[in-house]
């Protein structure tokens, strides 16, 4: 006698612990196996873009903070860019650099966050997850010294930031790039070596090349499998042209070359970091109020700036009709375009993968749904 | 499938077990009678023979102390400084806010000893119910007259209550952030220790002389 199985649909979340915000998805199985998913989202829409129309466009940073809560200070790098190449606004050196210093730090942090969360879906309950949660505080301490805050930053301004770095807070970025650097050793030597690890990450959710372009998603997952495409080198904006690093790829295009490329990258932006610190030099941390006043109008026209995020090509497109606030401003969220793929990569795979493949995408849910 | 992979990875979570603990016990740590004594800045022994009691309820940790977090200087806290002898009611902090929620109701009459005539608050609400403590408002006041506060702790059972009105911005403890505002930096003035009582302490400029004042406002006319 044979046994009768037929396919069960179930739901998981919005408000299930490992879907790394309130994402639900549709999924149905056939065993233990994945046949088909229907992700769902926008449990998390706040409406920033519209909330953006009432807002001056100095004003615009907060709301950008709440993006993508794991990288704010990438978020107002992107929209800053966007702003001034509306404006037409030169930016002060020493602006730029700080901000350059504070982005990398945000890469480092928001890439722990990435690989301490995969690893949590992998089943390594807590302690992966609390080593990268503890060498993100260092971070977050200096964004305390900074601008005052951990999360919602608010450190850039059109022209630069809004206050130059402390005098503790020189001493504190060395003593803490030394310490980065000796953790990611450790999580390398921690995970990079584990067979678990490799059994469970190495040949799930292979994605071609072609159809990770086709998709346009950008960042590690297009990295991770051999394209060369990182906006800090293809379209060098700030002052990354004057810095040399290296691009990390991996061909294998699975999970495990995902977590592997964020860690390396981890790497080149302390890299970075030390170039940054090497080139700065004393002076205006923003242009005067004079040029830049507060309240700024720009002419009639639009602007798209892009940089290279923790997660992909983050850009602002913002429309001015000549007022005090953009008559539109869109956001090219990477969070949102990286899970166009999530059915490609789900269907076939089985059930335990499914929140190690999700935790692979390394997705916001506050910048999915904004 | 097993090899020298596992094996590191405990020699690592082994390390990390001998470490000591970057976790904060906030609001209240524990103790031990030794630190306990040199908080109290008292004499272990003498601790020890004057209160028996208490001494034992410390060795069996029944007893907590107040912990404090360690906080940057310029750090965004909830608890607002503001200067009423410096503010001119000018509202570029309202107008600056991006969620609109300062209320500023002004009369003319005011006058200030530094930036002269001036006009005087009447209401000067700020709902922090609704604030991000994004500093905007801070950044905006060209006279330093509200500040960010260090202070994180004010929690109150009523939503109403937190907003802050004129009269309790006025009694709240005066120890600004130096968030914007350099000179505070400069100065090497700890929020955590001091307080501001003097609110031309607070600006960034200069105390005015009396016969300055005498000559610009008085005599001048
Ligand atoms: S901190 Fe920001 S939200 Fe709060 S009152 Fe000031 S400007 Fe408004
Ligand atoms: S606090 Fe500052 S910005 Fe606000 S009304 Fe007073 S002087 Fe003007």
């Amino acid at each position: 006698m044979s046994l009768e199985t037929r396919p069960v649909t179930v739901n998981l979340g919005p408000q299930h612990p490992s879907t790394h915000g309130v994402f639900r998805m549709r999924v149905t199985f056939d065993g233990e196996e994945i046949i088909d998913v229907e992700p769902i989202f926008g449990y998390l829409h706040r409406g920033s873009e519209k909330l953006a129309e009432e807002r001056t466009y100095s004003q615009i940073v907060t709301l950008t903070d709440r993006m993508d809560y794991v990288s704010s200070m990438l978020n107002n790098q992107a929209y800053i860019l966007a702003v001034e190449k509306l404006c037409n606004i030169v930016p002060s050196p020493r602006g730029v650099w700080l901000r350059m210093i504070a982005s990398e730090l945000q890469r480092i942090a928001s890439h722990f966050v990435a690989t301490g969360f995969l690893l949590q879906d992998l089943g390594a309950l807590g302690t992966p997850l609390i080593y990268c949660m503890r060498e993100r505080e260092n971070i977050l301490d200096l964004f305390e010294m900074l601008c005052g805050a951990r999360i919602t930053n608010s450190y850039l301004r059109p022209g630069g930031v809004f206050m130059d770095a402390p005098d503790v807070f020189w001493p504190a970025l060395s003593r803490s790039l030394g310490d980065i650097e000796k953790s990611i050793d450790e999580i390398e030597d921690y995970l990079s070596g584990n067979e678990i690890i490799f059994s469970r990450t190495k040949g799930t959710a292979v994605l071609s090349s072609e159809s990770l372009v086709n998709a346009s998603i950008t960042g590690p997952m297009l990295r991770a499998s051999g394209v060369d495409w990182d906006l800090r080198h293809r379209n060098p904006y700030d002052y990354y042209s004057e810095i040399t690093f290296k691009r990390i790829l991996h061909t294998a295009s699975d999970n495990y070359a995902r977590y592997w490329v964020r860690v390396q990258e981890m790497r080149e932006s302390l890299k970075i970091i030390s170039q940054c610190i090497k080139n700065i030099e004393p002076g205006p941390v923003r242009p005067s109020f004079d040029d830049v006043p507060r309240l700024v109008r720009p002419e009639p026209g639009d602007s798209y700036a892009a940089i290279e995020g923790s997660k992909g090509e983050l850009g602002f497109y913002l429309v001015s009709d000549g007022g005090i606030s953009p008559y539109r401003m869109h956001v090219r969220a990477p969070s949102l375009i990286n899970l166009t793929l999530l059915r490609e990569m789900l269907v076939g795979e089985l059930f335990g993968d499914l929140f190690v493949i999700f935790g692979s995408v390394d997705l916001n849910m506050g910048e999915v749904d904004r | 499938m097993i090899g020298k992979g596992i094996p590191r990875g405990f020699i690592i979570t082994l390390k990390n077990f001998f470490r000591t603990p970057v976790t904060v016990q906030y609001p209240d740590r524990k103790v031990s009678i030794f630190e306990y004594a040199k908080i109290k800045k008292k004499n272990i022994f003498k601790l020890f023979f004057s209160q028996p009691m208490l001494s034992l309820k410390i060795s069996l940790g029944l007893i907590s102390v107040p912990s404090s977090v360690e906080q940057s200087q310029r750090f965004r806290g909830n608890e607002f400084t503001f200067f009423e002898e410096r503010c001119t009611a000018c509202a570029s902090c309202a107008k600056y806010c991006p969620l609109g929620i300062i209320e500023i109701v002004s009369v003319p009459g005011g006058f200030d000893a530094q930036e002269g005539e001036s006009y005087k608050l009447d209401v000067f609400d700020i709902d922090i119910g609704r604030c991000m403590f994004c500093g905007l408002c801070v950044e905006a006041c060209p006279y330093d007259a509200l500040h960010m506060g260090t202070k994180f702790e004010k929690s109150t059972y009523v939503r109403d209550n937190l907003i802050i009105t004129k009269e309790e911005l006025a009694k709240s403890e005066k120890s600004p952030s130096s968030f914007y505002r350099p000179q505070f930096e400069k100065e090497k003035f700890d929020p955590f220790k001091d307080n501001i009582k003097d609110h031309y302490k607070a600006g960034r400029h200069e105390k005015p002389e009396y016969k300055d004042l005498k000559k610009k406002w008085v005599d001048d006319r």
